[in-house]
C-alpha cells in the first residue's frame, strides 16, 4: 500500500470512529435535528380544514418538553432535518477535501451545487416571473384561479409585448431563424447599458464630484477649527487628485507629474491593501461560519447558543 | 489557517467569552439612523443576501430585525435575491416569533418576498411600488395588507436598511433610490468586506452608514446590546462578537506569515539567491 493511500486511509478510519463515538457511545449523540408541530387554521374562513407547520426547535426544548409529559406529540424529532445536517456536513467535508487535491468528493458536491443551483434559478424564475410579472399581468383571472389567489390586477395587454420579444428570444433554439433572437437581446443590452449608464453618471460621476468638493479648513461654531477633519478632507482631495493624474496619459510622467503620479500610486495601493484586508476578513468569516456548523450543528462539540443539554 | 480559526471557536462557545468592541464613527451612524425613528415609522428592509454569505451578514440581518423591533418601527422585508426571502425567514423566525410574539404579521411587518430585475426593481418601485408588487410572498393581495394602505412608493419609507452581499444590492440602491431622491430617501447598510470598500466613496452624503463586513456587524450587535440586551443577553445576539474571535487570531497569523515571508525574501536577495 502507498505511504499516501496508507495515511488517507488511515484518516478516514479515525474519523469514522470518532463520529461512531459521537453517536453510539455519547448520551446525547450528534447532528440531530428537532421540530415543533404548529397547527395553522385560516382566521377568516369557517372550516374544518386546517394543517400542520414544523417550526424548527431545539434539543433543549424537546426534552424539556418530555421531561413534563412523556406523551407529548408538540416536540418531534426531524429526520428530513436530521438528513439535511448530515448531508450538509459532508458536503462541506468534500469541498474542503480540494485543499488536499482535485478528487472524486470534491467533484461530486460542485456537481450537485451547480445542478440544484440551475433548478432552483429555473423554478424561482418561473414563479416569480413568468407567473406573476407576464401571466398574472395578462390572464390575471386565471392566474388567481389556481396560482395565486391574492391577485387582484385588471389585464394590461401592453405585457403582449415582452411575451412576444420572449418567444423572439427562445427562438435561437429553433432549426431555422436564430437571426430572431438577436433583436430582444439588442433591446436587453441597449435599455440595461441606458439604465446603468444613467446610474454611473449620477451616482458615482457627478455624485463622487460633488463629494470632493469640500472644505479644506473645517469649522464648527462649537469647537472652531477642527484639525483632525480638516486633515482627512486634505487628504481626501490630494489623494483624488494625484490618482487621476496616475490615469491621465496624455502627458508624459516625468518631473511634476511623474511625482505627483507615484504619490497617486501610493493612494491606489492603500486602496488595494485595504481590499485585500476587507476580502480576507470576509473569506475568513466564511471559514468561521463552516466550522462553527461542523462543531455546533453537526458533532455537538460546542454551544454557543444554549440550546442543549447533556453537554 | 485551519486551527487559527478552530480554536477560537471552541474557547470562546466553551467560555462564553468574546473580546471587547468599540464602535467606530460608521456602525454608530447605522444605530442612530435607526434610533432617531418614531414608532410606527414605516422602514423598508432589503435583504440581499443568500446562505453563502449568511456567515458575515447573518449577524447583522438579525441585529437590524432586533433593534427595529425594540423600536417598534413598521417592518418591510424584501428581497432582490432568489433566497432573500427565505434570510428574511429566518431573522423573521429567530428575532419576531420568538422574543416578540406581539407583532402581528401585516401590521407590523410584512415579507414582500424576491422580484427579479436587480436594478430594475429598484427604479421602478422609488416611484410606483404596486406596479411590482401586487402580492406580498404568501400570495396575499397588497390591498388586503393593512400596513401597505399608506405606501405608494419607495419615498413613503422613513429609512432603508440594505443587507448585501453584491449585486444587486447597496451600490445599486445608492444609484438609483438615494441619490436621485436625496431628500426624500435614506439608506443604510451591512455588506460583506469584498464590497466595503467599493462603497466608502457614497459614505456619507449617499449613504450615511455602513456595516463593513463581519466587524462592523460586531460594533452594532454591541450597541444594540447595550442599550436593548439587559444583564445577560441571549447568546443569538452575540454571533457578530463570537466570531470575532477567529478573525482576531487568523489575521495575527496572516500578518506573521507576510512578514516572516517579505524577512526571508529580503534575507534570500542579500545572499544573492534567485527568487
Amino acid at each position: 500500500m502507498k505511504r499516501e493511500t496508507l495515511i488517507s486511509t488511515s484518516l478516514l478510519v479515525l474519523g469514522a470512529l470518532f463520529l461512531a463515538g459521537r453517536i453510539f457511545l455519547t448520551e446525547h449523540g450528534m447532528g440531530k435535528a428537532y421540530v415543533r408541530a404548529v397547527e395553522i387554521k385560516p382566521k377568516e374562513v369557517v372550516t374544518d380544514v386546517s394543517w400542520t407547520k414544523y417550526e424548527n426547535a431545539t434539543q433543549r426544548q424537546y426534552h424539556e418538553s418530555v421531561d413534563q409529559d412523556p406523551d407529548q406529540t408538540q416536540f418531534q424529532f426531524s429526520l428530513s432535518r436530521t438528513i439535511g445536517i448530515w448531508v450538509a456536513a459532508f458536503f462541506t467535508l468534500f469541498i474542503f477535501s480540494f485543499l488536499y487535491r482535485d478528487n472524486p468528493f470534491y467533484k461530486i458536491a460542485e456537481s450537485v451545487v451547480v445542478g440544484v443551483s440551475a433548478a432552483y434559478w429555473m423554478v424561482v424564475g418561473f414563479w416569480t416571473t413568468i407567473v406573476p410579472n407576464l401571466l398574472g399581468k395578462l390572464a390575471p383571472e386565471w392566474i388567481n384561479s389556481w396560482a395565486m389567489p391574492g391577485l387582484d390586477t385588471k389585464a394590461e395587454y401592453i405585457y403582449l409585448v415582452p411575451l412576444i420579444m420572449g418567444i423572439m428570444l427562445i427562438w435561437r433554439l429553433a432549426p431555422k431563424g436564430g437571426w430572431i433572437s438577436r433583436w430582444p437581446l439588442a433591446f436587453i443590452i441597449g435599455t440595461t447599458a441606458g439604465i446603468r449608464l444613467i446610474g454611473f453618471i449620477h451616482a458615482d460621476f457627478l455624485g463622487q464630484i460633488r463629494n470632493t468638493i469640500m472644505s479644506l479648513a473645517v469649522y464648527s461654531p462649537e469647537t472652531g477649527f477642527n484639525v483632525w477633519d480638516s486633515i482627512k478632507n486634505i487628504i481626501i482631495v490630494i489623494g483624488v487628485l494625484t490618482t487621476i493624474v496616475y490615469f491621465f496619459f496624455s502627458i508624459e510622467h516625468e518631473g511634476f507629474v511623474g511625482q505627483t503620479a507615484k504619490v497617486g500610486i501610493w493612494f491606489l495601493m492603500i486602496t488595494f491593501g485595504a481590499a485585500f484586508g476587507y476580502t480576507v476578513m470576509g473569506r475568513i468569516a466564511l471559514l468561521a461560519i463552516r466550522m462553527e456548523f461542523l462543531m455546533n450543528d453537526w458533532l455537538w462539540l460546542i454551544d454557543p447558543s444554549h440550546t442543549r443539554v447533556f453537554m | 489557517m485551519f486551527l487559527s480559526v478552530t480554536i477560537p471557536i471552541y474557547i470562546i462557545a466553551k467560555t462564553g467569552k468574546s473580546f471587547p468592541e468599540t464602535p467606530t464613527v460608521l456602525s454608530e451612524a447605522v444605530f442612530q439612523s435607526i434610533e432617531i425613528l418614531e414608532e410606527g415609522d414605516p422602514v423598508l428592509l432589503s435583504f440581499d443576501f443568500d446562505p453563502a454569505s449568511e456567515g458575515e451578514l447573518g449577524p447583522m440581518a438579525t441585529a437590524f430585525v432586533r433593534h427595529c423591533a425594540e423600536k417598534k418601527v413598521k417592518m418591510y422585508f424584501m428581497a432582490l435575491w432568489p433566497v432573500g426571502p427565505q434570510m428574511v425567514d429566518d431573522a423573521v423566525a429567530k428575532v419576531i416569533l420568538s422574543d416578540f410574539p406581539d407583532l402581528e404579521y401585516g401590521k407590523d411587518y410584512v415579507n414582500l418576498g424576491f422580484k427579479p430585475g436587480n436594478e430594475g426593481v429598484i427604479k421602478v418601485i422609488v416611484t410606483d411600488m404596486r406596479e411590482l408588487y401586487t402580492t406580498d410572498d404568501i400570495g396575499t393581495s397588497i390591498n388586503e395588507i393593512p400596513m401597505m394602505e399608506n405606501i405608494t412608493s419607495v419615498q413613503d419609507f422613513n429609512l432603508i436598511i440594505n443587507v448585501s452581499a453584491g449585486y444587486a444590492g447597496t451600490k445599486e440602491w445608492v444609484q438609483y433610490a438615494s441619490t436621485p431622491y436625496p431628500d426624500k430617501i435614506k439608506i443604510v447598510a451591512g455588506c460583506t468586506g469584498v464590497q466595503a470598500p467599493l462603497l466608502y466613496p457614497y459614505i456619507p452624503n449617499q449613504l450615511p452608514g455602513l456595516l463593513g463586513a463581519i466587524k462592523g456587524a460586531a460594533e452594532y450587535e454591541k450597541l444594540v446590546i447595550d442599550k436593548y440586551g439587559g444583564n445577560d443577553p441571549d447568546p443569538k445576539y452575540l454571533e457578530a462578537k463570537r466570531r470575532m474571535g477567529p478573525q482576531l487570531v487568523a489575521h495575527l497569523l496572516i500578518i506573521i506569515l507576510i512578514i516572516l515571508a517579505n524577512y526571508i525574501y529580503f534575507v534570500e536577495k542579500r545572499r544573492g539567491v534567485s527568487v
